[in-house]
């Protein structure tokens, strides 16, 4: 058995989409960490003192301007929607409708100005708030301390507002509310869920507006419409509706204006534009095109506007906001401030002098954010980050020399003005490199790297496909499929890294790994290329038989549409953004029209009736075996389990009228003392159910017989984990209060129980590792010539003393039987549990990792869990009686349908374990279990957590090899009943029949290809599920749910992915474990010396079993 | 022979895709208020009730699958018997099929029953009338080179076809368009309704392309 080509095979395949999945990720997925820290009114970096002391009361940083503000916000207000051109003859229905910005820009041109607002992608409407309010460029991801909530965590306006003792109102989208909670002094949220819905929220906002304004209590007011949004999404922005729905904006603001006073600035904004059908999401130019208006009764400007409109960052409007109203930047700003809104009323010199403070403070600010954020992440490259920091002490430097001067009054007002204004460019190109360097890092998708990303994954999921196809176990196919592409591989990496020492340029890892992986498989590629032409003139040689593979293959093709129909299906799915949603119903469907498939095609194939007596053959008349009753049975079991399996989904927030299940809460929270013992006691039955279904299993098939370690684990290991889970679940459900003195033990128990789960569970792995085998060897060699003897020197029990001759009696009689059916005696050895030695170590893993992952969720979960183990029994039960009834030719290779129940099994049961593929929904108490609320590391609370969210994947993964394993475990019992008696010539030919596993060992070459063909096929699953949530992800970039389902389903499935192949890697090295020790116990059981006068028996292993049955494996029955 | 027999399938068929479209059309001239989508329950009886009449009367009228014997009255009867509870059966079980595959199990009991009805009118309903109630018989038709007739042939296809439009049916519900017809059952009794006629319309052109492959055996 090749051992090593498999696991490299399937682990080489593995790394391909890793790095496909690497490299699509850095160029999908932005991140940024976002830093503690915030600003504060008495930071080091305020003005000189002489300056400092003309900062009026209630000022930070510099002098307040303004001391309200009204902050309007227009969602998906785009440039053209606020330009008005009075030239234009038949306007389109989005232009010329803000036709009263226009008026004060003209009339008042120092008080008023029209801005482009350029927004940062990605441009959906959280990102742009975050924006809005932090100055910084927030990402999808943004690593801050906690996932959990929504919640902006980062310094922002509203908080130095807040913390300066300003009053803010908000009033419309209610985004705000979980982004900003508790921070406003009165608010009035709208729903912002319903998209159809244009009108809620604007005369909602609408209704509270002018008397809010009107009573003036509030420094600060923001209110944020979503009609034009909404609009544009419904109908786009060329419709008649969304005329209307500006002139309404245009009607608010001319309203707006008058109730506003003289010490009030006004901003009417748009967090960013649409495109031509009304969506947003990406970085297009329609969509980053937003409009901004400033507007003050005060005059604000020095000089009237410019002819065509400014282009303005959006990040700019947070300084320029911070300052204008006195409260300090917030930290994390890399905005540049708006200098011309700072010039006042005094002569050139004095506005000019102005404008280098603010310009001063920006700086200073985000010369101190860069600073701490290059301590904390390397994703700045250090050399730009260099050049910034010698422009940055150069222009202070300056400043300093040209203050002084200033006060020494060296300086005249014309040099004075072009050195001024010298420096504030200098300020200026500083703080604009600082905002590109950002930008280039945090807020651009790399479309190259996507489809490189994707194309990875197109290919490696092709390969696997060819290569499930093609696996032989001769060793040229490892040679060149293995072989030559890791060379391949090795060889490109190797130039690359080589042309990244030559250029000196700094290396990308990822790069490097993923072309490597391209080189590797375009070596296989081209190596199957080499292959296959060779194949087909060979078959070219005999024309019937191409004719006859060609009919064949064109069946194979047909018998391939119909599990292939359901993965497509699966697939297309991941297109839409509703099925995304409601993927949870959508899997266990696709699963139960699959398996109804199966056995609707069984019956179309007519394998499950027999053409009974002749005559009701004559009439034509048909009816059903016996099995199929069973199988109907199986059928309907598993319908059930899915159907129950649905009662413990998590809720998302895209479907509000769904409630979460009952069961995901702990039972802690549960008020009624009664309902809560129920169901703990329920729970604690079912785990011990669960502990003696394993075991009965175990005994059934005589893997419970020796006396090695993990026999005795499994028979007082595993109820003694359960107690510990059944402790650990009384202690942390019981009430806290209630326990009044016993709280310490208590508190010592929380964290005792978990760990003594984990210790046995990882003894229990030990040990499965150590040695694995679960086999009583009986070596009967020396009692072979006499009958009697050997059985009364060693009496068993008390039973054989109680009945001895009758036991005498029947032994005699077997032995005269044997001797019958062995025409001359040899020697046997009983091999109690040989048969199913493999299914037992996987069964017995996966129970310890299912109590593993048990202890992670919430107790009520293990219902769902019992239920997972459940279906899966079905599902294999399943597809061993319709492979049975089929009475497929090749039993090495799982059929294609049968991988792909498995994998929606394992979807439908992410969701049946309370998951939802969204951040809110992930299970954080698992990090806490044994754990008193404080981690040293990252590491072991992301293990944790990501163990609980992915269970269902571990699960199904280790498992996979059952698929190859349990028809040749089952086949024992059903060839028994089919035949009840026989000659002994018969029986000799049955016994030779019941090899159950050991049929895999007896040609070693295949089942080494078999668990390849079997790792690759689930790789292929998986793997085109991946690939289709790649591209949705990548198509639908622009799409409005981008940030909140697609992206976060493949972020959720890429993790997936991998936790599934590295589990599937462990379950198939399990297998090979299993067979080493196999190995070695046929190897010990050949050299023990035969003790008596017998000659030395067999030959090594596979020979064995070809010869008339020197081992002989017991009935399952009959155990000890 | 055989041309003229399909001909008389197509006829009949024909006849049963004009009662199902007639189901839709003809009840808002008596009953004010009548949509397909508005009151669906009342379209789901009405449709029923009419495809089983249409189908009950043709099978009397043809009579496709003549028994040689004569059958005595209290035969008749037990038989007509038979078929009442072998359709009320198929009923009760479309309906937990249905709900086992994840329609509502509490909520809109009426909704899910009717429409395990209309579903049960095209398909059991079609096998009663003609192969009777000979659960042998079905099991032959539908397994390959099951038909002996192209009445039987007709009948794998229309079959088929409801089930398989039912089942595309229910791929519009989860999305997000707000139509009238995403509600639970309309879009998958409207799929069951198109597949039923579609198989109606796709079975005689079937036969009639294959008629040389199709070489059924004698009873």
């Amino acid at each position: 058995m090749q051992r090593w080509p498999v696991l490299l095979f399937l682990a080489w395949v593995c790394l391909l989409f890793f790095a496909g999945i690497g490299l699509f990720m850095s160029g999908f997925l932005l991140t940024r960490i976002e830093l503690p820290s915030s600003s504060s009114c008495s930071d080091p970096l305020v003005p000189p003192p002489w300056e400092r002391q003309s900062l009026p009361p209630g000022s930070c940083w510099a002098p307040q301007r303004f001391s309200k503000a009204v902050l309007v916000i227009i969602d998906a207000l785009r440039f053209e929607f606020a330009r008005f051109n009075p030239a234009k003859a038949s306007p389109l229905p989005y232009e010329n409708k803000l036709s009263f910005l226009h008026h004060l820009t003209t009339s008042q041109p120092r008080h008023a100005r029209l801005y482009r607002f350029r927004a940062d992608p990605p441009t959906a409407t959280m990102q742009r708030i975050k924006g809005l309010t932090t100055g910084s460029l927030p990402t999808f991801i943004d690593v801050g301390s906690n996932f959990a909530t929504y919640a902006i965590q980062e310094d922002n306006l509203l908080a130095q507002l807040v913390q300066n003792g300003r009053r803010v109102i908000f009033m419309g989208d209610d985004t705000w509310e979980g982004l900003f909670p508790k921070k406003f002094f009165r608010s009035y949220f709208f729903p912002s869920f319903n998209v159809k819905d244009l009108h809620t929220v604007d005369n909602g906002i609408l209704q509270h507006l002018y008397p809010t304004v009107d009573s003036g209590e509030w420094d600060v007011l923001i209110a944020h419409f979503l009609g034009v949004d909404h609009c544009g999404h419904k109908h786009g922005p060329d419709h008649p509706e969304m005329a209307k729905k500006l002139t309404q904006m245009n009607e608010m603001l001319r309203s707006l204006v008058d109730h506003l006073r003289n010490d009030t600035l006004l901003l009417v904004a748009g967090d960013h534009g649409m495109t031509e059908t009304g969506d947003h999401g990406g970085d297009s130019e329609k969509e980053v095109n937003a409009a901004l208006f400033v507007y003050s009764k005060t005059p604000l400007f020095d000089s009237g506007p410019p002819e065509e409109p400014e282009a303005v960052p959006q990040v700019n409007l947070v300084p320029t906001v911070a300052l204008l109203l006195g409260v300090p930047i917030p930290y994390s700003n890399i905005g540049e401030v708006m200098a011309e809104l700072f010039s006042g009323d005094g002569d050139t010199v004095s506005a000019a002098l102005q404008q280098l403070s603010v310009y001063h403070i920006n700086a200073k600010q985000v010369d101190r954010f860069l600073r701490s954020y290059s301590l904390v992440a390397q994703d700045l490259p250090a050399e730009k980050l260099q050049r910034l920091q010698e422009l940055f002490s150069s222009a202070v430097e300056e400043h300093t020399q040209l203050l002084i001067q200033v006060k020494g009054t060296t300086l005249v007002p014309p040099e004075l003005e072009s050195k001024l204004r010298n420096l504030i460019s200098r300020f200026q190109l500083y703080l604009r490199e600082a905002r590109a360097v950002c930008t280039q890092s945090w807020a651009r998708f790399q479309p190259l790297r996507m489809v490189g990303g994707c194309t990875l994954i197109a290919a490696s999921c092709l390969l696997c496909y060819m290569a499930s196809e093609l696996a032989a176990a001769s060793d040229s196919f490892y040679r060149s499929c293995l072989l030559y592409p890791l060379l391949w591989g090795l060889v490109g990496a190797f130039l690359l890294g080589l042309a990244h020492a030559l250029t000196q340029e700094g290396l990308d890892l990822l790069l490097v790994s993923s072309w490597a992986a391209a080189a590797s498989q375009l070596g296989f590629f081209w190596h199957w290329w080499g292959r296959h032409p060779k194949r087909a003139r060979l078959v070219g040689g005999q024309p019937p038989l191409a004719s006859v593979g060609l009919r064949q293959r064109l069946q194979a093709w047909l018998g391939l549409a119909f599990p292939m129909g359901i993965l497509l299906f699966r697939c297309g799915a991941m297109f839409s953004d509703s099925f995304v949603v409601a993927e949870a119903r959508v899997a266990p469907f696709l699963l139960a029209s699959l398996v109804m498939l199966l056995v609707g095609k069984l019956h179309w194939d007519g394998r499950l009736t027999v053409l009974e007596g002749p005559k009701q053959q004559l009439l034509g008349f048909s009816s059903y075996r016996r099995e199929i009753w069973y199988l109907l049975c199986l059928v309907v079991v598993l319908l059930v389990c899915m159907r129950l399996s649905g009662f413990f989904h998590q809720c998302r927030e895209e479907i509000p009228q769904c409630r979460p299940s009952l069961f995901l809460s702990p039972l802690a929270s549960l008020r009624n003392t009664r309902a809560k013992n129920l169901f703990y006691l329920l729970c604690v039955a079912l785990l011990a159910g669960l502990v003696y279904a394993v075991r009965s299993w175990l005994r059934h098939y005589g893997n419970l017989n020796s006396s090695d370690p993990l026999v005795l684990f499994v028979r007082w290991g595993f109820p003694l984990v359960v107690l510990c889970i059944a402790c650990y679940w009384a202690v942390a459900s019981s009430a806290d209060d209630s326990l009044g003195k016993l709280q310490e033990l208590v508190q010592v128990a929380v964290v005792a129980f978990p760990w003594a789960v984990y210790g046995l569970a990882s003894v229990g792995l030990l040990l499965l590792l150590c040695n694995p085998m679960t086999v009583l060897a009986k070596d009967t060699r020396e009692s072979a010539g006499s009958i009697v003897t050997p059985y009364l020197g060693v009496p068993s029990s008390e039973v054989d003393f109680l009945h001895v001759v009758p036991q005498i009696y029947k032994r005699m009689q077997e032995s005269q039987k044997s001797r019958l059916a062995r025409a001359s005696t040899k020697a046997t050895v009983a091999a109690y549990g040989l048969g199913s030695v493999y299914s037992a170590a996987l069964v017995i893993a996966l129970t310890l990792l299912g109590f593993l992952l048990m202890l992670l969720h919430s107790e009520r979960l293990s219902l769902a869990f019992l239920l997972l183990f459940l279906e899966a029994f079905v599902l294999l039960h399943i597809h061993t009686r319709a492979r049975g009834l089929a009475g497929d030719a090749e039993p090495f290779s799982v059929p294609w349908y049968a991988v792909i129940s498995w994998l929606l099994a394992a979807s439908q049961f992410f969701y049946s374990t309370g998951h939802q593929p969204i951040f809110p929904a992930i299970h954080w108490n698992a990090a806490f279990v044994g754990f008193h609320l404080d981690h040293s590391t990252n590491l072991l609370p992301a293990v944790l957590v990501g163990a609980n969210t992915f269970a269902s994947h571990i699960l199904f993964a280790v498992g996979c090899p059952l698929l190859l394993l349990w028809p040749f475990v089952c086949e024992m019992p059903g060839s028994q009943r089919k035949k009840p008696k026989k000659e002994p010539q018969e029986e000799l030919q049955e016994v030779e029949e019941h090899m159950m596993e050991m049929r895999l060992r007896e040609s070693p070459e295949k089942f080494s290809t078999a668990l390849l063909q079997l790792g690759l096929k689930y790789l292929f699953v998986l793997g085109t599920q991946l690939l289709a949530c790649v591209c949705a992800a990548m198509i639908l970039r622009r799409h409005l749910m981008v940030w909140k389902v697609f992206a976060p389903k493949f972020l959720f499935e890429s993790l997936g992915f991998v936790v599934s192949s590295i589990c599937l890697l462990l379950g198939i090295s399990l297998v090979m474990r299993v067979d080493c020790a196999v190995s070695t116990w046929f190897s010990h059981l050949q050299l023990r010396p035969a003790g008596c006068a017998l000659p030395p028996r067999p030959r090594i292993s596979p020979a064995l079993w070809t010869s008339p049955a020197p081992f002989h494996l017991t009935q399952p029955g009959t155990s000890l | 022979m055989k041309e003229a027999e399909i001909r008389k399938l197509l006829a009949v068929n024909l006849l049963c895709v004009f009662s199902v479209i007639l189901t839709a059309i003809v009840p808002p001239f008596f009953w004010d208020g009548f949509t397909v989508l508005g009151t669906h329950l009342a379209w789901l009886c009405v449709c029923s009730v009419c495809v089983s009449t249409l189908n009950i009367i043709l099978h009397l009228v043809l009579k496709p699958n003549l028994s040689p014997k004569r059958i005595s009255f209290a035969h008749k009867i037990s038989r007509f018997l038979k078929c009442c509870v072998y359709f009320f059966m198929s009923c009760i079980l479309f309906h937990a099929i249905i709900v086992l595959y994840g329609a509502p199990l509490i909520e809109s009991v009426t909704e899910t029953f009717l429409f395990a009805v209309l579903l049960s009118t095209f398909t059991t309903l079609q096998c009663l009338c003609t192969l009777g109630p000979n659960i042998q018989a079905w099991i032959r038709v539908f397994s390959k080179n099951g038909a002996t007739s192209i009445w039987e042939s007709s009948l794998q296809i229309t079959t088929i076809c409801s089930i398989f439009g039912a089942w595309f049916g229910a791929f519009p519900i989860p999305l997000d368009w707000d139509r009238p017809w995403q509600v639970w059952p309309i879009s998958c009794s409207l799929g069951a309704t198109f597949g039923y006629v579609a198989g109606l319309i796709i079975a005689p052109l079937w036969i009639h392309w294959n008629r040389k492959q199709l070489t059924y055996k004698s009873r």
